[in-house]
């Protein structure tokens, strides 16, 4: 199972690297988010370092809802996704596979995005970078998880594009909320384990959801 | 229908008990010390609360037994369940600001349990636009069970949330794990004012699940 959900996420990456219009239309549009903030904020007024935890998560779920509206997008054209359905695979190896290609992804975007956000906001992230790395890694596990299986769902629907944000938003809040907070404490300069108790909940969240998920996205694609 | 004219008796008995109620809460139930006469929202607010938390299980748990079973009453009830818990969590998130502009000073602040009662609400908003979005029947039912399922699972996580911060929302004095600390006059009325509001529930619901069937039995619906 495994494998084939390998094999499906290295077709979707494929296809995303290949062409690269999705994959750099999402790290343009990190950067433009960015600089919003950066003309949306009185820099003599609040510190870079008090709003950058929200800057950095408010841009990484802008690019995340973009990576996975495409997700199975990509499926509906010349419906290619009857012909993933026919295919002797598994229903939830083609979930784990949708799964790793938005993670890779998204982690692409955030990839790009961090050290854009730094840079910008004159945040320096070098010294708690692997944990701040981990606090970014679970709580996009955790949101990815379920987005791509809400995405198998709106994908088919009218108004997609609309539909996904507002399914999902109320699903990322939880975690965003932590990962915010765990962001901040790292940010100011506490000590890791400050933020223990938010990584163990997002570790929780990412655990249930993506569990949740992959039982499931069966339901969603069955015909 | 008989369930339409059953759910409609319910709904009927529901609201005079309503006002009973209300009689009771006003009247008879002693005002209390630091709140003053405020606090006499707390009888409508606290049950519609506890009720769209348990519609959300409820739609949560008939997403489940749809996927098991595959029976279309299981998603009849879902929706009728959620529309109502839409109503209910309006009702719990107007008498909210209401009460708190006297006592907090303020309509609204992001309070943890503020905000995520507020996402209960576009919980339910998202499960009612997605049935709207999707127009193949047996779709639309998978559909909103998924949908139904990740709202419940998502509801302990709220609750954890709201523990762990420190909140200026009244912790809750009825359901906690030491005995209820609220005086028993209070007690019985808020009992009371839940049996009422269950009561008002179930009548909801089985009108409009008597709705949908109507319009699945309707030629041009």
């Amino acid at each position: 199972m495994l494998r084939h959900a390998w094999y499906l996420a290295r077709k979707d990456l494929l296809v995303e690297f290949r062409s690269r219009t999705a994959i750099l239309s999402a790290v343009v549009f990190t950067v433009l988010v960015l600089m919003v903030f950066n003309f949306g904020r009185d820099p003599t007024a609040v510190a870079a370092v008090d709003l950058a935890p929200s800057i950095l998560w408010v841009t990484f779920t802008f690019a995340a809802m973009l990576a996975l509206n495409r997700a199975f997008q990509l499926e509906l054209e010349n419906q290619a996704l009857d012909g993933l359905l026919l295919a002797p695979i598994s229903r939830s190896s083609i979930y784990l596979g949708k799964l790793i290609a938005n993670l890779v992804f998204v982690a692409t975007v955030e990839a790009v995005g961090l050290p854009l956000f730094a840079l910008f906001f004159n945040v320096s992230i070098l010294h708690v970078l692997a944990s701040l790395v981990a606090v970014i890694a679970l709580a996009t596990i955790g949101f990815v998880a379920v987005g791509t299986l809400f995405s198998a769902m709106t994908a088919r629907t009218r108004f997609a594009e609309l539909l996904l944000p507002v399914l999902l938003l109320p699903f990322m809040i939880p975690p965003l909320i932590w990962a915010v907070l765990a962001t901040a404490a790292l940010l100011a300069g506490r000590p890791l384990s400050e933020a223990t108790g938010w990584l163990r909940l997002l570790a929780a969240f990412d655990i249930v959801f993506v569990t949740l998920a992959f039982v499931l996205f069966p339901a969603t694609v069955n015909e | 229908m008989k369930l339409l004219k059953t759910g409609r008796w319910i709904t009927g008995i529901g609201l005079v008990l309503l006002a009973a109620v209300y009689v009771r809460a006003l009247a008879f139930t002693p005002v209390e010390r630091f709140q003053g006469p405020a606090q006499k929202i707390y009888y409508v607010h606290v049950p519609s609360a506890v009720v769209s938390m348990m519609a959300m299980g409820l739609v949560g748990l008939a997403g489940i037994l749809f996927l098991l079973l595959k029976d279309q009453r299981f998603d009849r009830f879902g929706e009728a369940s959620a529309e109502v818990g839409t109503a209910f969590s309006v009702v719990m998130l107007t008498t909210g600001p209401i009460w708190a502009k006297p006592i907090w000073g303020t309509w609204w602040t992001w309070d943890a349990r503020l905000t995520l009662t507020l996402f209960l609400f576009l919980l339910f908003l998202g499960y009612l636009l997605l049935r709207g979005a999707v127009t193949d029947p047996g779709l639309k039912a998978r559909y909103s069970a998924v949908l139904g399922i990740c709202g419940l699972v998502l509801l302990p996580f709220i609750h954890l949330s709201v523990y762990l911060f420190r909140t200026l929302h009244p912790q809750p004095i009825v359901l906690k794990p030491s005995a209820p600390s609220l005086p028993g006059e209070m007690l019985m009325t808020l009992l009371m004012s839940f049996v009422v509001f269950v009561i008002l529930y179930v009548g909801f619901v089985m009108q409009r699940y008597a709705l949908s069937l109507l319009r699945e039995e309707a030629p041009h619906a």
